[in-house]
């Protein structure tokens, strides 16, 4: 337990995917101009992530693994080179279900966060934590962790970014940096602050 | 309107840099650039997908049903992005450990998704493949200038060849380690968006409000 709790505190602020890994940046700067936005995209990757990345996981164990396939018969297949290919039809099935499960049983929420929901399936943040899921080896437990801090990590840094952009757009920029140069350098100013986490241990 | 292939392959470094100006691709590729060795194998992993996969999307342009059109090029992108992971992995195996997810992630990278919904969709493969690769080479352009920055001052080393010799190695250079870390790849791109802004005025982005003068006294 005390594990998963310090795998969700790393996830969130020191190994954040937006500002350390440089993950969803498209959307991250491309959306990141109102909260009101930006809170409905971050809850949005928070709800796809935690659905994605264990799925993902249940994936890598029963199907793709050296050996995964012995339950049915062919214990000496490996498919991990159908990886990439998989994750990434999983991501954009899971949206268009999840899409599809909102739109009948929660109307109100698929008002809310519809429009951000095909966007997401091209964010990079999705399909990098499943593949931080694969590479770092988590089981189930681990793995649906990640995926739910992962995505409020991302959530978290994207409505920050959003409330120093609504102040900021009345302030006196140089020409060249006006918009996409100024706010490059927020975010790095942002990921500096988010590294002071990484002294925080659980 | 006919492009020559020049048109195709120089435009997108300068006049229209998908890294500078359209805020594509940033997504996967800065994490990889605090060195130079590994931001050119990426710039090339990037370049190669972008320009392949705009010349077989725009083979079967034709024959693909618009509504299913995001999977199939999905399809296609991941499995030359698949390919290239397996060539890194089985010939440059240290490069591959070091680029990590990041080769995976080249599938979500905008500037190929974009090249292959706005261009290749509407062209005939060889200007496609040459707007791909051009595309692949504005972005790579950044790339190198960012791992240059980077490398250079942050390990005093270029391509892992000693450059500036560093203190600890009885050299006069104190490596700025900052530099290695990654919020200096955010303030490097800041700065390269505004070195290229200050070079072509009209990339500059207008003001949402205008700050009133001051009156005068």
């Amino acid at each position: 337990m005390e594990g998963l709790l310090s795998l969700a505190v790393k996830a969130i602020f020191v190994e954040n995917l937006a500002l350390s890994f440089f993950l969803g940046m498209c959307t991250f700067i491309a959306v990141s101009k109102k909260i009101s936005t930006a809170l409905g995209l971050g809850i949005s990757v928070i709800v796809v992530q935690a659905i994605t990345v264990p799925t993902n996981n249940l994936i890598l164990t029963y199907l793709l693994k050296p050996g995964a396939l012995a339950w049915a018969g062919f214990p000496e297949v490996d498919l991990t080179f159908l990886g990439l290919i998989s994750y990434i039809g999983v991501i954009a099935a899971m949206v268009q279900i999840l899409e599809m499960t909102l739109d009948r049983f929660f109307p109100p929420l698929y008002n809310a966060l519809g429009i951000f929901l095909p966007l997401i399936t091209v964010n990079c943040a999705i399909l990098g934590g499943s593949l931080f899921m694969v590479e770092r080896d988590y089981n189930f437990a681990e793995a649906t962790t990640y995926g739910i801090a992962s995505g409020v990590g991302w959530a978290l840094a994207i409505t920050a970014m959003a409330g120093v952009r609504e102040k900021l757009k009345y302030s006196d920029i140089p020409d060249g940096l006006q918009g996409l140069g100024i706010t490059f350098i927020t975010a790095g100013l942002m990921a500096i602050g988010f590294m002071s986490f990484s002294g925080v241990k659980l | 309107m006919a492009q020559t292939t020049r048109d195709l392959l120089v435009d997108p470094m300068v006049d229209n840099n998908p890294i500078t100006l359209q805020v594509l691709g940033i997504c996967s590729a800065l994490a990889v650039t605090s060195s130079l060795t590994v931001s050119a194998v990426m710039a090339l992993a990037v370049t190669l997908v972008t320009g392949f996969s705009g010349f077989f999307i725009s083979c079967i342009r034709n024959q693909i049903p618009s509504s299913i059109r995001i999977i199939v090029q999905m399809v296609i992108i991941a499995s030359l992005v698949i390919l290239v992971d397996q060539v890194l992995k089985a010939f440059a195996y240290e490069i591959s450990k070091t680029l990590s997810v990041f080769v995976g992630l080249i599938i979500t990278n905008c500037i190929v998704m974009g090249r292959a919904e706005a261009f290749a969709m509407k062209n005939p493969p060889v200007a496609s493949f040459m707007d791909g690769i051009g595309n692949g080479l504005g972005y790579s352009l950044i790339l190198l200038m960012v791992g240059f920055v980077r490398e250079l001052f942050g390990a005093g080393t270029l391509f892992g060849v000693t450059i500036l010799p560093s203190v600890n190695n009885g050299g006069w250079y104190v490596p700025n380690g900052m530099l290695l870390l990654p919020p200096s790849a955010f303030f490097v791109i800041g700065l390269i968006i505004w070195a290229f802004r200050a070079w072509k005025p009209e990339q500059v982005e207008k003001r949402e409000y205008k700050i009133q003068e001051a009156e005068a006294h």
